[in-house]
């Protein structure tokens, strides 16, 4: 018998934490169906963020390490240059990446540094319990923003994907979903590109990846999904960012 | 003068907030963080519906929420955030600059421990860690005491011209619920009053420049300054605590003595242990046991001579921390408490422990124990094999 779907080995058989219809788990699954497919498992380093993922050690069936919030592409950057042989990568959340942690993306990624960043957006706070996060959409309400979020006191969304690209250190910048099978399988494509630009020796890349926060959202799963292809992506366009040349 | 009305069942959160709609600051500057997040995200709902005019910024982080505090301070404004453990920690580096700085920024502080490992539950690491930082420290019971230490602290912080973090232990009070007695809107506006900072920035009348380099040459001098403003914050507090009970008629001070008046032993301690050591000093008041408590609530300034003349009368002494010195000796109330008693003619004999890290439980039969290790340490021939014992630690 043919076997057409499995495990990827690259992920644990273990319950989930994560809330119904959260992006997460889906993000989870194709970082580790690419890493089976590149066969780079035995030298995986995940660096995990502060936020909802921060168990994502518990998931992922290979070496992963937690940074301190915001951290996480200096961490990375730690261990690629003591392994430079090893594949590394950061998971990040919009708060991890986009807010506290602005610096460290920037340099990281001005720096050129050899690691995969996979930038996982739901334009909220979600461990801490939904509050207003530099990617939250105009108009969105959080906990810290009850009215919607006003651009005139709190500025409008960040697009760390369009911030980025004109850094000549960035070589490869994809933004993606996970609302939909294809946009599924289109994303995947691209956490593939950025993890063979790494094992090229090719620099920095980024995959960020729309992903539905249902619960904080005050949203089904359904309309989640539908919340993105309709209203996030008007803020945020897919697609590649940035194209990855051979230097 | 209690008001049924405002009889309320609050969190230590939503009481810490209460307290921050009622002082209406010019400046609330926070980033999300566990067990505080609550204080700042319920007070942007007081901001969404108009009742306080506060300029509220959703930062960064907590590094740029004190900044913007200390920016907002020194431009005349009376200002605050709240955060906990790690936030404290990105604070760190701001934090005495503020204080040299003489800025009265007042923040509650939910106490969390700090990484690693990675932990979300309470202990004192965290405002320990910043004990030096020049900041004025209290350490809250309950609820009540925290709103309560909170509006006191615009008071005391104004006047000391030093801000000041007012603490509650992580969801042991943060998230608990328990009776508040709240004081009128209109009273806390007029026993606050205006914030009058003798100087601020862009005053046309007293220009002044704020934060200036300081090398060998006046450093220490102006360093001397906020030491010594620490120093004479103790009078201050000491007023401010008397002008609340007249006015509210809850009394506070810099520590409570609890059955202390005949105690031959008793427990020094911080936060919401005490109510649990309060309960085990009943127990064994019942069998006739001369035991007490004493819960430091003003851990900065350190109230070092009227801490020893409570505590000199005692035969024997546990000191109960909840974060760790690193080898220091002793743990951080320990190691301070136990200096204040230096050299005095009379003193009991002490002994450390440490208890709750990461928020390891610790019940009342856990303290009896120490009470009852103490009652035996009073025999003179009795002593410890050990300088702290760590409490609740499994091998
Ligand atoms: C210095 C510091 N500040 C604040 C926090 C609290 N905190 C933990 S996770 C988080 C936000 C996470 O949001 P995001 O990165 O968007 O990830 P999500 O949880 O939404 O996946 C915050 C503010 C912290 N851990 N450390």
């Amino acid at each position: 018998m043919k076997t057409l779907y499995k495990k990827p080995e690259s992920l644990n058989d273990i319950v989930t934490h994560y809330c119904p219809g959260c992006g997460h788990g889906i993000v989870h699954r194709l970082i580790a169906e690419v890493i089976d497919e590149l066969n780079i498992r035995e030298k995986t380093i995940g660096v995990a963020p502060v936020g909802c993922a921060v168990l994502a050690y518990n998931y992922f069936n290979f070496d992963v390490t937690e940074a301190a919030h915001g951290r996480a592409p200096a961490v990375a950057t730690g261990i690629k240059r003591a392994l430079p042989d090893n594949f590394v990568f950061s998971y990040q959340g919009d708060g991890d990446l986009a807010a506290i942690g602005t610096g460290e993306i920037i340099h990281a990624a001005n720096r050129s540094e050899n690691i995969s960043v996979v930038f996982v957006n739901n334009t909220v706070y979600g461990m801490t319990g939904g509050q207003m996060a530099p990617t939250t959409l105009v108009g969105q309400k959080t906990l810290t923003s009850p009215g919607g979020r006003s651009s005139c006191t709190a500025g409008n969304p960040v697009k760390v994907c369009e911030l980025l690209a004109p850094l000549e250190g960035v070589k490869y910048l994809y933004r993606g979903a996970v609302s939909s099978p294809s946009k599924i399988n289109t994303v995947k494509k691209a956490i593939k590109q950025s993890f063979e630009i790494q094992l090229a020796g090719g620099g920095f890349s980024l995959v960020e990846i729309l992903a539905q926060c249902p619960t904080y959202w005050g949203m089904t799963p359904c309309e989640s999904v539908k919340h993105i292809e309709t209203e996030l992506v008007k803020t945020f366009p897919l697609g590649e960012i940035k194209k990855w040349k051979k230097e | 003068m209690v008001d049924k009305n405002l009889t309320v069942a609050k969190t230590g959160n939503e009481a810490m907030a209460e307290a921050m709609r009622q002082i209406n600051p010019d400046v609330v500057a926070a980033y999300p963080i566990t067990p505080a997040t609550e204080i700042a995200q319920i007070f942007a709902g007081f901001v969404a519906d108009g009742l306080v005019h506060t300029e509220f910024v959703r930062v960064e982080s907590e590094h740029s929420a004190m900044s913007a505090a200390v920016g907002a301070a020194a431009a005349g404004g009376r200002c605050m955030t709240a955060t906990s453990s790690q936030g404290l920690m990105l604070m760190s580096e701001i934090l005495p600059i503020a204080s040299a700085l003489r800025l009265p920024i007042v923040m509650p502080e939910v106490n969390r421990t700090i990484a690693g490992p990675i932990n979300i539950h309470c202990d004192h690491s965290d405002t320990m860690f910043v004990r030096d930082s020049g900041w004025m420290q209290v350490y809250c019971e309950d609820a009540q005491e925290a709103y309560d230490s909170v509006l006191m602290g615009i008071k005391i912080a104004e006047k000391a011209m030093l801000p000041m973090m007012v603490s509650t232990d992580g969801f042991i009070i943060s998230h608990c619920m328990a009776r508040v007695d709240l004081i009128p809107d209109e009273d806390v506006t007029k026993y606050l009053g205006q914030y009058k900072p003798e100087t601020w920035l862009l005053n046309p009348d007293k220009k002044i420049t704020l934060g200036g380099l300081d090398l060998q040459d006046y450093y220490f001098e102006h360093k001397m300054v906020a030491i010594d403003a620490m120093y004479k914050s103790k009078a201050i507090i000491k007023e401010c605590c008397e002008e609340f009970a007249g006015k509210f008629g809850r009394n506070y001070d810099f520590f409570e003595s609890y059955e202390m008046d005949d105690a031959e032993t008793a427990i020094l301690a911080m936060g919401s242990v005490c109510g649990t050591a309060k309960v085990a000093v009943d127990n064994l008041r019942k069998d006739g046991k001369k035991v007490g408590l004493v819960r430091m609530r003003v851990f900065r300034p350190f109230p070092a001579e009227e801490l020893a003349k409570t505590l000199s009368n005692l035969k024997t002494l546990a000191i109960m921390d909840r974060s760790d010195a690193m080898s220091a000796g002793e743990a951080p109330l320990a190691i301070e408490t136990k200096a204040a008693l230096y050299g005095r003619k009379k003193q009991p004999k002490t002994h450390n422990y440490v208890f709750g890290l990461g928020g390891r439980d610790i019940k009342v039969e856990e303290i009896e124990d120490v009470y009852k290790e103490m009652l035996d340490f009073t025999q003179p021939e009795k002593n410890f094999d050990r300088k702290v014992t760590y409490l609740g630690v499994r091998e």
